[in-house]
């Protein structure tokens, strides 16, 4: 297919086509980072910021690593070390850099919407690296190709997001992405962490884990964070990880097959029993592996 | 100069005339109303085919002076007033320094009688510095003329503050206009709470953070016997609320901003800044109840909330833009095309809204052509089709959701005491 579109913002303005032919273009690549000379001069000439506004160690890595391999070159900003701690806005920062001829602009922001303000501010690409809670998109595609890789097809798999579905840009980009290609997608979490009217973005409700582990092919399991119960949405810690942990015990009553999944940092103990963490059901790093082959096709895609 | 309006169908609710009229003015005052009034030495304006109203009163306004200047002065908002149809606004208490003192108050009005296109009634504020903790000295603020009193921008966070302001007010008969927020509800929130916040991953005000607020403020009104009055009324509990208690009897009125008949939460989507408004569009149950409480008269006035911010606080993300819409140019347009137009209210009951509503409210003698008032005029073209150029506002500010919209229908001239303060009819 021809690719026409110059930014990516999110899975949900994507059509199945595009989403497909990213995953497609995604095998292709992915096999660069295991040869010897992880590179290829598909992207040389080009350059590319990454604009980061919140901490982030994985998918910064994983964005400049595949830029890299395409041959662009990459410079990386982050929030402490800008001109933003001068008061200087968004705008203004972004307008500055593309100044220096850049190509496109990969930002980590805060707040939702952040991105697609920044694709009105500039002629560059723009790529969403997670906008507050909106969209991941390259973490949404990245966890599709990892399932389609593990099971074959995304039509008619089951899969639950389990966490805090209410702040989750994970949660949506999957929603959007897994529901395009035909899954069935449960969100499961406390009352308190499930946003308002999400049934209407064609997922399923169930604020019990037990009663979905069972029947589910795919289990995508969400940071908790500690500020939500600060600011009263959860009880405890504790309490969250004896409802919704995935344990061992837990891990028994599905299926054989289960895949598992996390988006990571992993809170250990907490979402996730370290014993689980380790299960060869959890494919969390083989996601990081993924994550860096997708950044490349769609990298490839906005800017060859 | 005696000026004549000829020809134009004259509709004044006030005295329940509707029909083909001329009026003559002189003197600043309406002489005479009716058929075939001779032009002797008059300037004569002809209306054939246009509706010819009392002077609009937009009961809410916020004119940034003194304090913002440089997104909207008094003149420049009068201006803006003047070409959106109005001959009378309210200008809000949260200015800076907030119009909780006779000095701001006498600054307000004598900036407004030097320009003197257009009338400005102040409202004072009820809390001092709209912290919602010590009474303004509402007496005061009455003697210097304000019309209203109101924290505007604020809730009165405080049930016993509040049902001060209004068991005080009746003192002044001043009505106590309430922005109607649960701010421990709304948290952060910076839209509409349904499934388009679910979707943009922005925080949602839940309709029932306007609810509670209107059911404790009509709780209040009950208890103290004060006029209570619910600014821009965005949900259907809230219209409900106010039906029941004007069922009662209860000395409450209401007002809907253009915006909460005219968008949804859908027009968030893109993230522009110009959307965000408190209270923030609703869904369209909601919308439809507004038009609904128009209609049968829950709802008393249409006012803009004109809400004038720089581009600098605009060209921001989503959630650091201030709340507002720069609305004063577009009230009359968007009445007309989504009331009248979309044949949901009569064209009468949509001119109450604008004339008698207010003026009741506010215990102005205005919103009236009776014989011996005050020549204000409205004249309305009802067929005009236009575009919303934001670039031609007399608003010093450009926030609006609505650049680029085509509209039918417009106030093409504005008379204020006998003066023509904007004209858009090439004969005139």
């Amino acid at each position: 297919m021809d690719w026409k579109r110059k930014h990516l913002l999110g899975l949900e303005e994507l059509e199945v086509e595009e989403i497909e032919h990213i995953l497609d273009t995604t095998d292709s690549f992915r096999e660069i980072s295991t040869r010897a000379i992880k590179k290829v001069p598909t992207l040389r000439g080009k350059t590319i910021v990454n604009l980061f506004f919140e901490p982030s160690t994985r998918t910064r890595t994983s964005f400049e690593l595949a830029a890299k391999r395409l041959s662009a070159d990459t410079v990386s900003i982050s929030a402490q070390t800008s001109s933003v701690v001068k008061g200087e806005t968004l705008k203004d920062t972004a307008r500055n850099i593309e100044a220096m001829q850049i190509d496109a602009i990969i930002m980590r922001h805060s707040m939702s919407g952040a991105p697609h303000f920044l694709s009105r501010c500039v002629k560059a690409s723009v790529i969403n690296a997670g906008d507050g809670c909106h969209e991941h998109p390259t973490q949404g595609l990245l966890d599709i190709f990892t399932m389609r890789e593990k099971k074959g097809s995304i039509k008619g798999l089951k899969v639950a997001i389990v966490g805090d579905i209410a702040h989750s840009r994970v949660a949506r980009s999957n929603i959007w992405g897994l529901k395009k290609l035909g899954a069935e997608v449960i969100v499961v979490a406390p009352p308190t962490l499930i946003p308002m009217g999400i049934e209407e973005m064609g997922v399923k409700v169930c604020f019990s884990l037990d009663e979905v582990i069972g029947k589910v092919d795919v289990l995508n399991i969400l940071r908790i964070q500690l500020e939500r119960q600060k600011c009263g949405l959860f009880p405890s810690i504790r309490e969250y990880s004896r409802l919704y942990g995935v344990t061992v015990d837990r891990l028994k009553k599905a299926k054989k097959d289960i895949l598992v999944m996390h988006p990571g940092p992993v809170n250990l103990g907490v979402e996730m029993a370290a014993e689980v963490a380790n299960d060869p059901r959890t494919v969390i790093l083989e996601q990081v592996t993924n994550g860096v082959a997708i950044r490349m096709a769609v990298l490839y895609l906005l800017l060859q | 100069m005696r000026l004549i309006i000829k020809n134009g169908r004259v509709v004044d609710p006030a005295n329940k005339i509707d029909g083909v009229l001329d009026i003559l003015i002189d003197k600043g005052k309406i002489i005479s109303v009716r058929k075939n009034i001779p032009a002797k030495a008059c300037q004569v304006i002809d209306a054939k085919g246009k509706i010819v109203a009392p002077g609009f009163i937009d009961m809410h306004v916020h004119l940034r002076e003194p304090g913002r200047e440089d997104e909207e002065t008094i003149s420049s908002g009068m201006k803006a007033g003047a070409a959106g149809g109005f001959c009378s606004i309210v200008s809000m208490a949260n200015t800076n320094p907030v119009a909780d003192k006779q000095e701001v108050v006498k600054f307000i009005l004598r900036k407004a009688s030097e320009e003197g296109i257009i009338s400005v009634y102040p409202a004072g504020a009820v809390t001092k510095g709209l912290k919602g903790e010590e009474l303004a000295e509402i007496g005061e603020l009455k003697e210097a003329g304000v019309v209203a009193v109101s924290d505007d921008g604020e809730p009165i966070r405080s049930s016993f503050i509040m049902r001060c302001g209004l068991e005080y007010s009746k003192k002044f008969d001043l009505p106590v206009i309430s922005h109607s927020e649960d701010k421990d509800l709304s948290q952060g929130g910076v839209m509409d709470e349904g499934v388009m916040s679910t979707i943009l991953g922005l925080p949602g005000i839940p309709r029932q953070a306007e609810e509670i607020m209107v059911a404790r403020d009509i709780k209040l009104a009950e208890l103290t016997g004060g006029r209570l009055h619910i600014a821009h009324v965005s949900t259907r509990g809230g219209v409900e609320l106010l039906s029941q208690a004007k069922k009662k009897g209860l000395r409450v009125s209401a007002e809907a901003a253009p915006h909460h008949f005219a968008l949804t939460s859908e027009a968030v989507k893109e993230y522009d800044p110009n959307t965000r408004v408190s209270p923030p569009l609703r869904s369209h149950e909601d919308v439809e109840a507004i038009i609904k409480g128009l209609g049968d008269g829950t709802i008393d006035a249409i006012a803009s909330d004109h809400a004038p911010h720089s581009l600098e606080e605009r060209e921001v993300e989503y959630s650091l833009a201030p709340s507002g819409i720069d609305g004063i140019e577009t009230e009359v347009g968007l009445a007309l095309n989504v009331l009248y137009h979309e044949k949901k209210i009569k064209l009468v009951e949509i001119i109450k809204k604008f004339t008698t509503g207010p003026a009741a409210i506010l215990g102005l003698r205005e919103g009236t052509l009776s014989i011996g008032a005050k020549a204000n005029i409205t004249i309305l073209d009802l067929e005009k089709k236009w575009v919303v150029d934001k670039d031609k506002f007399f608003s010093l500010s450009r926030n609006t959701p609505f650049h680029g919209m085509s509209l039918k229908g417009k106030a093409v001239m504005t008379i204020h005491q006998g003066k023509i303060v904007y004209n858009e009819i090439n004969n005139g």
